[in-house]
């Protein structure tokens, strides 16, 4: 369970995240688009953890993960290096996690000689292998062909289902947003708020 | 057919991919591919001198190779030149280290935090910018003609260029990588190891080696002008003789000994580090 309460965020004098208020449980994907530049990147950065500068709470879990709009992957490591050690997991957990999204062969490649899909895909093993209990996906097909995206799109949505983390995703693509939100709201405004999507399901305590 | 045959031959290329083997590029068929090139510019850079000593037809100003490479030999089978060697390279080894570790250490402090680099920044400016020969002088006059005030005097020359040479890797240090690894609780140990040093290696590489050919040219200046041994005191004397075959031949057994520390340890590193790139 994710609890979101938060009253006010700045960059210096500057307001740019207004009150916010949602919860989400276990399993559920809140859908969040928006114009480039509202706050969406900033939103996914506190319920992270990264940027503690803010007013209000947030009670999420310490088990989190997330998947950023670049692969993020160490160039200067194996595949299954950029796995085993952020995450600290074993190296036969890495392995299964890597078979589990297509890429048991290239577990001893550099990042350097995959494609920009596979490279998501490591990211993708790399934030379910320790079976987060939150997770935070910032434009995570961003840049990719139609086909993959449909790839990546049912195989994250499966591990969704296996895994059961809360998930935040932010992204412009209604493809994306669509297939996997399982609640959607829109950030806008300056500072930017939260607003359910007319149609859709509304978060508890928006 | 023979265009036909060359749009196909055109498309099969285009297509083609580079693809790298597992693991990446064999190290050693680079590091013996860049010993011999470097072998190669050596005896091209031999001939040259020996072309020039020719022309000029004057072997008290030019002497040839010939004359100053058994000189060298000379020098250092009968001479000082062993000892010599021996007092210069322990000056360099130890003013490198000390000039890396400070160097880094500022570098790392102003690059990380913007505000001491606002403090502190001008004094790093002004201090690349004082000539090594002034601080020589100062170190001599304030401490002594001594070893401490030799290697205080080459390491402070040399720790700005290295500080700035590191702030500046640590400016475009990956800001999502530092994210990533702060998300999935990486201690600054492993943040360090994993993900801040690969990322100033090239830096680090780069300043080692500018440094080490830096250090090597103000521990002569430094040996010259205030030390009773080294390859520094020993030009010297040959100075004070006129002895340009002796200035020579000192000069070129320590330069070949700089040139062996690239070729047997710079090059195999920064093959070494930069081995994800692929050729």
């Amino acid at each position: 369970m994710i609890s979101v309460d938060i009253t006010s965020k700045s960059f210096g004098p500057q307001p740019v995240l207004g009150p916010i208020r949602f919860r989400i449980g276990a399993g559920d994907v809140l859908g969040i688009s928006g114009s480039s530049g509202v706050g969406k990147s900033t939103l996914l950065r506190l319920l992270a953890g990264l940027d503690q500068r803010f007013e209000g709470r947030i009670d999420a879990p310490q088990s989190r993960a997330m998947v950023f709009q670049s692969p993020t992957l160490m160039p200067w490591r194996k595949v299954i290096d950029n796995i085993t050690i952020p995450t600290h997991c074993r190296r036969d957990e890495a392995l299964a996690m890597l078979e589990r999204v297509g890429l048991g062969d290239k577990a001893e490649s550099w990042p350097g000689q995959l494609s920009l899909g596979q490279a998501r895909r490591v990211a993708i093993a790399r934030a379910f292998v320790g079976r987060p209990a939150m997770l935070l996906l910032d434009e995570p097909f961003a840049s990719l062909d139609t086909a993959r995206v449909g790839d990546l799109l049912e195989l994250t949505k499966a591990l969704i289902t296996e895994f059961r983390p809360a998930v935040v995703l932010a992204s412009h693509s209604e493809t994306e947003l669509e297939a996997l939100a399982t609640e959607r709201m829109v950030m806008q405004g300056t500072p930017a708020q939260l607003y359910p999507l007319a149609g859709t399901r509304v978060c508890a305590g928006s | 057919m023979g265009l036909s045959g060359l749009g196909q031959g055109r498309r099969r290329i285009t297509r083609s991919r580079v693809t790298l083997p597992p693991g990446g590029p064999p190290a050693r068929g680079l590091l013996s591919a860049g010993l011999w090139r470097g072998v190669g510019s050596v005896l091209a850079l031999g001939s040259v001198w020996a072309a020039l000593s020719l022309i000029l037809a004057d072997p008290l100003r030019a002497p040839a190779p010939w004359v100053v490479l058994p000189e060298m030999w000379h020098l250092l089978v009968q001479g000082d030149l062993r000892a010599d060697l021996a007092v210069t390279l322990r000056r360099v080894g130890l003013t490198f280290a000390i000039s890396m570790a400070g160097g880094l250490a500022i570098g790392l402090a102003l690059g990380r935090w913007s505000r001491a680099d606002l403090w502190f920044g001008p004094w790093l400016t002004m201090a690349l910018n004082i000539p090594a020969l002034v601080t020589i002088v100062l170190c001599y006059l304030w401490i002594g003609l001594n070893e401490w005030a030799a290697v205080m005097a080459v390491a402070l020359n040399k720790i700005p260029l290295v500080a700035v040479m590191l702030r500046e890797g640590v400016r475009v240090l990956d800001p999502d990588l530092m994210a990533m690894a702060r998300l999935h609780g990486m201690s600054r140990t492993e943040r360090l190891r994993h993900i801040i040093l690969p990322q100033l290696a090239p830096h680090l590489l780069a300043a080692a080696r500018a440094g080490i050919a830096l250090i090597w040219k103000i521990v002569l200046v430094v040996e010259f002008l205030g030390r009773p041994n080294g390859i520094g005191f020993r030009i010297h004397l040959d100075f004070q003789m006129f002895d340009i075959a002796g200035v020579l031949a000192n000069a070129l057994a320590f330069a070949l000994i700089m040139l062996a520390v690239e070729l047997g340890i710079f090059a195999p590193l920064s093959a070494r580090v930069s081995r994800w790139r692929g050729p």
